[in-house]
């Protein structure tokens, strides 16, 4: 079987040197990384956390750790959600996938160290995604809730679109997906119909307020005097309103019962297991950091990531000879088959989308799951590529991988502009996962080149109107632009706006796509049916 | 006599097992017997059939002659073994297995007898010319002739009550001028304590050693003796550790300890195997002390050092043959030591321990025999001795032998049952016992509980719970995703924690798998720069600051038994979701729903039967009653009748009546 070896000539000290300067770079951005995850990790900060200890109450990741499988892994999604926006790093809620008595769940974590819990609306966005994989991969969904509701001051961002989730949530059961609330604290106002629209509700004894008006709502709405734990006490939702289902003692027990709840849920894999050798790569997953280039111009052999990524680095190349911007292939990883789709120099011309298209209706004739590695710049263009359809060829390429139904993995680790990013499954396209590596950037098309294109339009506008161009402006202009591209493109900026669903470690890529695929095996692998494959 | 074609062992455990090994290999048939609680142990396998003895107590089995010659009609038995304990030095069983057509491998039932009175015994070999303690009956004399009798003796001498028993009415009188209240002192003593006031003056040997030959006799007058064991370190009177030679024996003394054995097993007609055991004297004087008339638990001992086989003579004696040629030119060669592995413990005054002994592997072999009557799996109960095995070792030195012995119990994998091993190791490793400054007082002189004190000190209890946390998450793995690093984080917050009860403390260990590599806390901080080189449920191979060590590792249940050169440490896993107590004591009743009390028939202190009214409540116009759901007393009551009770409200605590009685 081919196996892929290093294409590095180690006799060649400007590629020895390339290599070296990509690891500085990338161990640069995975300081910074780690930094931000510093700031997610200490949720609403240091005074906040002890204070929330002193009451004898845990973190989420800390709720989250007790209740996984010890030794399990937890893939935790969007961490760095709202960097770049006015809301605290995290958006005051954990999610991830954890494995609770041998089950794989979707984990949504409130941390009431961040403004008690509330919900912001980026906190409603990463809720939102991570139900919309627990969806998808019909994972079972564990709330950990201790929440006061909405963020009132971005109300007017949060009402109408945050009582989606409630409706999903209601949905989920239809669908047999449980859904499961355990409450540690307030769940108030709207937060109540978390465990009012859950198959299943644990309450800790004392903690849990579960109730729509407060104390002074009551007072105000209608004049009657009430405490807490009269309207919402876990004890009288547990004997009296019934909305409970177990009474737990404290946060341990709470964890316990929840545990107790999924190992009955009877939960089985409907797709399939791994069905191939699960060895690691023959070539050493550190030097995953050397690959990708710190500039993202100079193009870089993707065959010297995936050497690193699959199974025993076992490779079958398709239409190797053909359009070989773009490499397509066979592998497997952790044992499960994978078809994968790798930018190997940046451009995509016609062959590149053809050959893309063919392969994609090739995997889905074979159900077997797709990964898509960017590094891409778009589709060519020019007068001669035009001319030869550069766009039906493009959009037989956008085609097949939005009818395609296998489940698709993408990996941003380079550039992603322009359509490139659509034909190579990007967000819109609905992978089932996409993660970033630390230096990858997407944006419609390269800050420079944006720049350019504006300066150009301005000039011709200008030359159109008779009018002089002012040439120091259009420098400054260039300038900002490409100063505010370069900012967008970047991808923390992207994972703050929950355009992927986390940045990771490139070290840790075989882990995240092994545990994606893992978890995409929950439901039937099914490709695309009703059309033979296309030779193009 | 008749061949001897199938024995009958009335016996259990290892002497059973040690039988049939050499009826095995003489190609005799075996018969074993088994009470209801030894009904799985290996020698109730091992033997071509196997006979119930109802029960299980040794009074209803392995003490029942009649149940025991009767196995052996049923089975075609012709001769019974008798081992040792139990029956084996019981005449009328003897008797028994004669009249009944049997061989009875052992010496003749008169020979039993004579050995089996103490004083008779002691008298008769004064008469052989065997030398014994000098003593004499001073009951009633008047004290001028009981300072002349004590005179002769010479001092110290030791008064002893002829009743007496367990030290009491014993006295050691070192000056002549205490002798006179100490002989009426025990008197009086003896006279209440036990209605029989004879008193006797012996000699009393300081520091006295356990020496014991062995003699094997045949049917045509042929006596030998097969050199000496010792016997020094015991614990209650119960042998621990024994060798021979003796290092206090030479081989003038051994002559005239041979001579003296040989003279005693004449004196009685013996036959087959016998040991005559003596107290030798620091000054190396010896005096018999009494004969056993049966194979020793210790012979094997003796079969290291001389090569042969002691059960195989006993049955070529039983079947009338002579004493085999190599029996006379036999000659001591190294050292051997044996040591008996009793389930107990010693640091809490040597109590025996119970249990399932889910492992039970000592190294053997390279100089090692282990006679064991267990294996892995067998449960050691309460009904017989406590001895699990005996462990021996040959080397050609007394020191080499002490070491070898010491390093196998040391590599021994004990699990589920508390066992003398440590003290064993210690004993063996002790200064005082490789320069044999030993005598029966040893285990008075050392510390027990400081001898038996765990090998594996704390920071080996450290290593050993991070071990067991680690074959834990190896466990764990089998049936996780393979190739997924142990507990990955995408965004690495806490450590994998694992708490264990360990000797009455708790001992927590955390443990994280990082990019950089494993890293291990336990009670908060860390064991040291930490590399692993593998992991599996059953062995942790776990390099600590450069030291790489090997830990074996096995679970059962919430158990888990680490060893290692280290020594050996059973950890408790403790539940990771403990259920939490309901807050309520013991005996609490509690309202099944809310509703009204109509009426409550309890009163505190009087006692109930089980099935009994306490009380009775109404909700939803119905009637409920309470009742006790067992025998006992009413401890409290929380309500009374026209009360408005919640449900889960405290009614009713009722104490146990064992308790309280």
């Amino acid at each position: 079987m081919p196996v892929l070896t290093d294409t590095l000539d180690r006799r060649d000290p400007d590629a020895v040197a390339r290599r070296q300067a990509n690891r500085a770079a990338m161990l640069a951005h995975l300081a910074e990384h780690e930094q931000h995850l510093d700031a997610a990790r200490l949720g609403g900060g240091q005074k906040y956390v002890d204070r929330h200890h002193e009451r004898g109450k845990l973190l989420p990741r800390e709720r989250i750790e007790l209740m996984v499988d010890r030794d399990a892994p937890f893939l935790e999604l969007s961490p760095l959600a709202a960097y770049g926006s006015s809301f605290p790093i995290g958006a005051s809620v954990v999610t991830g996938i954890g494995v609770v008595e041998g089950v794989e769940c979707m984990f949504v974590a409130n941390d009431p160290t961040v403004r008690g819990g509330a919900s912001n609306p980026v906190t409603s966005k990463k809720v939102g995604r991570a139900m919309e994989i627990a969806r998808q991969n019909r994972l079972p969904l564990v709330n950990l809730v201790e929440s006061g509701g909405a963020d009132l001051p971005t109300q007017a961002e949060i009402f109408i679109p945050g009582g989606r989730l409630f409706q999903q949530l209601t949905q989920f059961s239809a669908e047999r997906i449980p859904t499961i609330a355990l409450v540690f604290g307030n769940s108030t106002a709207g937060g109540a119909y978390v465990p009012g629209m859950c198959d299943h509700v644990v309450m800790v004894e004392q903690r849990a307020k579960v109730f729509l008006g407060g104390p002074p709502l009551v007072k105000m709405a209608t004049g009657e005097e009430s405490d807490d734990e009269e309207l919402g006490g876990a004890e009288m939702h547990a004997r009296t309103s019934g909305l409970a289902d177990h009474l737990a003692k404290d946060e341990l027990d709470c964890i316990r019962l929840g545990r107790q709840v999924v190992r009955r849920l009877n939960s089985r894999k409907l797709g399939p297991g791994p069905s191939l050798p699960a060895d690691p790569p023959l070539l050493d997953e550190d030097e995953l950091l050397d690959i990708a280039s710190a500039d993202l111009r100079v193009p870089f052999d993707p065959r010297d990531v995936l050497a690193r990524v699959v199974d025993g680095s076992r490779f079958d190349e398709f239409k190797p000879l053909y359009g070989s911007s773009l490499v397509t292939g066979f592998a497997s990883i952790h044992g499960y088959p994978v078809g994968v789709l790798a930018n190997a120099r940046g451009v995509l011309f016609a062959e590149e989308s053809q050959k893309a298209a063919q392969f994609i209706q090739l995997a889905n004739s074979a159900d077997t799951p797709l990964v898509f590695l960017q590094n891409t710049t778009g589709y060519m263009v020019g007068k001669e590529y035009e001319q030869r359809g550069i766009i039906k060829d493009g959009a037989k390429m956008i085609n097949a991988v939005s009818n395609s139904t296998v489940p698709h993995l993408t990996v941003v680790m380079g550039a992603s502009y322009g359509a490139g990013n659509y034909g190579m499954c990007g967000r819109a396209y609905g992978p089932r996962f996409l993660f970033s590596w630390p230096g990858a950037k997407s944006a419609v098309m390269g800050p420079a080149q944006l720049a350019g294109v504006l300066s150009i339009v301005s000039r011709q506008s200008a030359a159109a109107r008779g009018l002089p161009f002012d040439e120091e402006a259009d420098a400054a202009m260039r300038e900002m632009v490409e100063a505010q591209i370069e900012k967008e493109s970047l991808a923390l900026a992207n994972t703050g706006r929950l355009y992927d669903d986390g940045i990771i470690d490139p070290r840790d890529t075989r882990t995240v796509l092994g545990l994606c695929l893992t978890v995409v095996h929950n439901v039937p692998v099914k490709g695309a049916d009703g059309f033979g494959v296309f030779r193009m | 006599m008749p061949p001897v074609t199938r024995v009958l062992v009335a016996n259990r455990g290892e002497i059973a097992r040690r039988v049939f090994r050499t009826c095995r290999e003489m190609g005799i048939g075996t018969v074993a017997v088994f009470s209801d609680a030894d009904a799985d142990l290996p020698h109730v396998r091992e033997a071509d059939v196997a006979v119930r003895l109802p029960g299980s107590a040794p009074a209803e089995t392995y003490l029942r002659a009649d149940l025991l010659v009767d196995a052996a009609r049923r089975t075609g038995a012709d001769a019974v073994h008798p081992g040792y304990g139990f029956l084996s030095e019981d005449a009328a069983f003897a008797r028994a297995v004669v009249d009944a057509g049997l061989t009875w491998i052992g010496p003749p039932p008169d020979a039993v007898e004579a050995m089996g009175s103490k004083l008779g015994a002691k008298a008769l070999m004064e008469k052989a010319g065997v030398p014994v303690l000098p003593g004499v009956d001073v009951t009633g004399a008047p004290p001028d002739d009981v300072a002349a009798l004590a005179e002769r003796i010479g001092y110290p001498v030791l008064v002893k009550a002829s009743a007496g028993g367990g030290g009491r009415g014993m006295r050691v009188v070192r000056d002549p001028a205490e002798l006179a209240d100490a002989v009426a002192s025990a008197q009086r003593e003896a006279e209440q304590a036990f209605g029989d006031g004879t008193v006797f003056l012996e000699r009393y040997v300081d520091r006295p050693r356990h020496v014991e030959v062995q003699v094997m006799a045949d049917a045509h007058g042929d006596v030998v003796a097969l050199f000496e064991r010792d016997c020094s370190i015991q614990r209650r009177h119960q042998k621990v550790v024994e060798e021979a030679p003796s290092p206090a024996v030479d081989d003038a003394l051994r002559t005239r300890l041979c001579e003296a054995a040989v003279a005693a097993a004449r004196a009685v007609g013996y036959t087959g195997a016998g040991t005559v055991e003596f107290v030798v004297s620091p000054d190396g004087e010896p005096a018999f002390l009494e004969m056993n008339t049966r194979l020793q638990v210790e012979h094997p001992v003796t079969e290291l050092v001389t090569g042969l086989d002691l059960v195989r003579l006993q049955l070529l004696v039983a079947m009338g043959r002579p004493l085999p040629r190599e029996v006379h030119q036999a000659r001591l060669s190294g050292h051997a030591i044996e040591v008996r592995l009793y389930a107990e413990n010693p640091t809490a005054g040597f109590l025996p321990a119970t249990g399932v002994l889910h492992r039970f592997e000592v190294p053997d072999g390279d100089g090692v025999r282990v006679d064991a009557g267990v294996e892995s799996g067998s449960v050691v109960g309460t009904h017989y001795d406590a001895m699990l095995a005996k462990v021996l070792a040959h080397g050609a030195t007394r020191e080499e032998a002490s070491l070898r012995l010491a390093d196998a119990l040391a590599r021994a994998r004990l699990h589920g049952v508390t066992t003398n091993r440590d003290l064993l190791v210690r004993v063996l490793r002790s200064r005082a016992w490789l320069d044999a400054d030993v005598d029966t007082a040893f285990l008075d002189r050392h510390d027990p509980a400081e001898l038996g004190r765990p090998l594996a000190d704390d920071d080996a209890v450290r290593l050993h719970a991070a071990a067991a946390a680690l074959a834990g998450a190896a466990a764990r793995r089998r049936h996780a995703q393979p190739d997924v690093p142990w507990g990955w984080r995408s965004v690495p917050s806490a450590p994998q924690r694992v708490r264990f009860g360990v000797e009455g403390r708790d001992v927590e260990v955390a443990y994280a798998f990082g990019r950089s590599g494993l890293t291990v806390d336990v009670d908060g901080t860390s064991i040291g720069a930490v590399a692993l080189h593998g992991a599996t449920a059953d062995a942790v191979d776990l390099e600590v600051d450069g030291v790489r060590r090997r830990f074996d590792v096995s679970a059962v249940g919430s158990s888990w038994f680490v060893d290692s050169a280290l020594g050996a440490t059973e950890l408790v896993e403790h539940d990771r979701y403990p259920e939490p107590g309901s807050g309520l004591s013991a005996g609490s009743l509690v309202a099944p729903m809310p509703g009204t009390v109509v009426r409550v028939a309890a009163q505190a202190g009087a006692g109930v039967a089980a099935g009994e009214v306490l009380l009775v409540l109404e909700a939803m116009k119905m009637e409920h009653a309470v009742r006790a759901p067992a025998d006992g007393t009413v401890d409290q009551v929380h309500v009374s009748a026209g009360q408005q009770v919640d449900a889960g409200a405290l009614l009713v605590v009722l104490g146990d009546p064992a308790q309280d009685s």
